[in-house]
């Protein structure tokens, strides 16, 4: 086993994993209905190919990607149509969605074709499975993985990253599949070496996951010759080691160069559950219609790590986890860091969700933030280099012209300035507000020239 | 439910924790103070501390702002301005600094976080050109219940000045005396003579990690260094080393004044710069200058060059030119 190297800044808040990190994962029984939001990625979102009324089965296609960077979107559930229209979607904003009622009888549209040997596919029939599969990262920027899969001619790709470190407190997802069936995330791993045509290999694991760090070694050395070089790689547990330019600086120590991506250094970095994803693709050619999610927090009555089809709603969720404990404070679709808040429970999980996180109402607390006593604390943790302070300053004045000198467009919106401050400034929004406002000029730009 | 921003979880540091955290490491500092100077120590703090609250509140009344008179902003600037002051000080005298202090160092800006200037400073240098005989009246150590009666004197300061104007060799010092100025037994302002209390507290403070190391090490640093240099060519007309750290209020300027984060440079590196032209002017101003103590101009005047430090040492960017991809 390899140690990492640092990244600068970062910090170290309350885990929370103790709630679930321990807990074999379950299967949530079949829903009555879903709703599949027909955009879950990055990119432009799906065209429905059903109308109301239309009975589906499982696994069948029912959005079709219309650009390059989308993924499409399949049934989790058999049954009928009863809805398509806007509905709410975890990142606060209404999206066309499909609801299907269940018809309890659970059945898959079938013809899937099984590879019970991975590695006896030719490449491209390989990344077309993956593309018609739907699979997106399922880290939580739901980038489509078939488009990183086919990097320019000109990008000498090398080296794979597997991030196994799920850094957001309380989430145990990723932690769960990693012990639970290394096998799939090695085989995962194996897809994704030989489609690249790469030679060498790490999993980064934070060292509060022992298990899984011992887990995927041996997964490794029992795969011996039949696996690149690869190395399981121990890091040390600190928000944002899993943000991907955190953690290649972390493993090889490099730096990706400003503005550019992990592929201008030679480096694919994919997450753990999108490998075990990939694997499942391919070995039983089914798309991606479910996931592992964490549902935690104390404001539940019995956290877990659960399967969950896309689609599934909060409520219905909660409901199997024995509801809330107590009066509920906030509900988060994701780790606290980075997770949006949630205002109705008739909301979906998506592929890119990593968990519900349930805060009881004592422990949410909400104070006024105050002037800027430049303490210094957000950029000590700012792991981009930042000035943090000077961006929330010239943003709160709507000087954006000012703010635009402090690099926002770096900002990798990680928190750890927010959650450093003594003021309470809402550093992190008001550097979204920049870079709203610097894609709004630039628009205007782009249409008058 | 609460919809909130994220993240959704925070430091359980705030503005008050840290202003408290702060008063209580000058605590002792203080209150030595309190025991070598008794009474009037006591009024020279209360007197501060009144009127800079009630000037802090009647401000923020006046401009319709948020009530922040307990956040204990006020209270350190005040304890602070106290603690530099002459532990026989007028009450007047006081007020007008601990008003000055407030009103035109901090609440003119706009408030906690704004001021350019550490307003504890702002407050005595202000009373070091208005009232320099009030501000240079020492009291000779007349402990608490110990019935001795207030007398006037000189500090070890006064007297280095006093033979560096009049072209004498300075005075000899021995180590016990070296000992006293370590612990305080000695006389100058109320809260600055026990360096040993004060190092102690700054300790605390680089745990809690509300200072950091930085200005303090190169602003004594540099004091020590510059001084020594002098001391080296010519013991006779200049104080040695030991003298300027432990005399005078190098140790609470370095420690607490200095470091105030509103006022010192964002960055390790451009807060190393500021010590270090911190330390020194203060000694360039206790050598040359028209006052025997350069601390608190010296911290003023670095003060004003936070913003350029700032502007031109900045943290590196992750994947800018520099260290990209070649480490
Ligand atoms: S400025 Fe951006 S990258 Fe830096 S700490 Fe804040 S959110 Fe993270
Ligand atoms: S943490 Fe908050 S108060 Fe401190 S410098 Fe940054 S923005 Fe200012």
């Amino acid at each position: 086993m390899m140690k990492g190297n640092k990244f600068p800044g970062g910090i170290h808040p309350f885990y929370g994993k103790e709630f679930t990190e321990g807990g074999k994962t379950e299967t949530l029984p079949l829903p009555d209905k879903v709703v599949i939001p027909l955009s879950q990625h990055i990119g432009a979102p799906c065209k429905p190919l059903m109308t109301i009324g239309a009975m589906v089965k499982k696994g069948e296609l029912i959005g079709e990607t219309t650009g390059v960077i989308a993924a499409p979107i399949h049934a989790s559930l058999s049954g009928k149509i009863t809805n398509i229209g806007p509905s709410p979607h975890p990142g606060g904003n209404q999206i066309l969605s499909m609801t299907i009622e269940s018809d309890k009888k659970d059945e898959w549209i079938g013809g899937f074709e099984e590879h019970p040997d991975t590695l006896d596919i030719d490449i491209e029939t390989i990344k077309k499975i993956i593309h018609k599969a739907g699979i997106v990262g399922l880290g939580g920027a739901a980038f489509p993985t078939h488009v990183k899969l086919n990097p320019p001619k000109t990008k000498n790709v090398h080296t794979l990253i597997l991030n196994g470190v799920e850094c957001e407190p309380y989430l145990t997802a990723d932690h769960r599949l990693m012990v639970e069936q290394p096998n799939d995330v090695i085989e995962g791993l194996k897809i994704l070496t030989r489609i690249l045509g790469i030679k060498k290999a790490y999993i980064g694991i934070e060292d509060n996951k022992k298990d899984a760090l011992r887990i995927m070694e041996q997964a490794v050395k029992k795969e011996g010759s039949r696996l690149v070089e690869t190395h399981v790689v121990e890091l040390e547990t600190k928000y944002p080691q899993g943000g991907e330019k955190q953690l290649i600086q972390a493993i090889l120590g490099l730096e990706v160069p400003n503005g550019g991506l992990p592929m201008d250094l030679g480096l694919v970095v994919q997450n753990v559950g999108t490998a075990a994803a990939i694997y499942e693709a391919v070995r039983y050619g089914r798309p991606l219609i479910d996931r592992i999610i964490t549902i935690t927090g104390r404001g539940i009555a019995q956290p877990k790590n659960l399967r969950v089809r896309i689609g599934t709603l909060v409520r219905d969720i909660l409901s199997y986890c024995g509801g809330f404990a107590g009066e509920p404070g906030k509900v988060i679709m994701g780790g606290p860091m980075m997770g949006p808040a949630q205002y109705t429970l008739d909301v979906p999980i998506v592929k890119g969700t990593g968990g519900i996180l349930v805060f009881p109402k004592e422990e949410v607390s909400v104070e006024e933030s105050r002037a800027c006593i430049r303490c210094a604390a957000c950029i000590e943790v700012c792991p981009v280099g930042l000035l943090p302070n000077m961006l929330s300053i010239t943003a709160e004045v709507l000087n954006f012209a000012e703010a635009k000198k402090f690099h926002p467009l770096a900002c990798i919106e990680c928190g750890c300035c927010s959650y450093v401050c003594p003021s309470r400034r809402p550093i992190v929004h008001q550097i979204r507000h920049i870079k709203m406002d610097m894609a709004s000029t630039k628009k205007k730009v782009v249409m008058v020239t | 439910m609460v919809l909130g921003i994220w993240p959704h979880i925070r430091t359980e540091t705030n503005i008050n924790k840290i202003m408290y955290t702060v008063i209580a490491t000058l605590i002792p500092g203080a209150l030595a103070g309190v025991y070598l100077f008794g009474w009037s120590a006591i009024q020279v703090i209360a007197v501060s501390i009144v009127v800079a609250m009630g000037t802090e509140a009647a401000m923020q009344k006046l401009i319709k702002q948020k009530m922040t008179v307990f956040d204990g902003s006020a209270i350190l600037t005040a304890l602070l301005l106290a603690m530099t002051l002459p532990p026989g000080c007028p009450w007047w005298v006081t007020a007008f600094g601990s008003f000055f202090a407030i009103a035109i160092g901090k609440q003119i800006y706009g408030g906690l976080g704004y001021n350019p200037f550490n307003p504890a400073l702002v407050g005595r240098v202000v009373l070091l050109i208005g009232f320099p005989l009030q501000m240079t009246t020492w009291e000779n150590l007349h402990p608490l219940f110990s019935g001795v009666d207030v007398t006037t004197g000189a500090t070890p300061l006064g007297d280095v000045q006093v033979a560096r104007l009049s072209h004498k060799p300075v005075p000899d010092m021995e180590t016990h005396q070296f000992w006293n100025m370590f612990t305080g037994n000695t006389m100058g302002s109320l809260g600055e003579t026990s360096d040993l209390l004060l190092i102690l507290g700054g300790l605390y403070l680089l745990y809690k990690h509300f200072i950091t190391w930085h200005i303090p090490v190169s602003m004594i640093g540099t004091v020590v260094i510059f001084s020594g240099i002098f001391w080296l060519i010519d013991p006779a007309h200049y104080a040695n080393p030991l003298f300027h750290v432990l005399s005078g209020g190098l140790m609470l300027g370095a420690i607490f004044m200095a470091t105030d984060m509103v006022t010192c440079p964002n960055t390790p590196k451009g807060q190393l710069v500021f010590g270090a032209g911190c330390g020194l002017l203060t000694i360039i101003i206790r050598m040359w200058g028209g006052y025997p103590e350069g601390v608190s101009f010296a911290i003023l005047l670095m003060n004003s060059l936070t913003p350029m430090i700032d502007r031109y040492i900045q943290p590196h960017l992750y994947g800018a030119k520099k260290g990209a991809g070649n480490k």
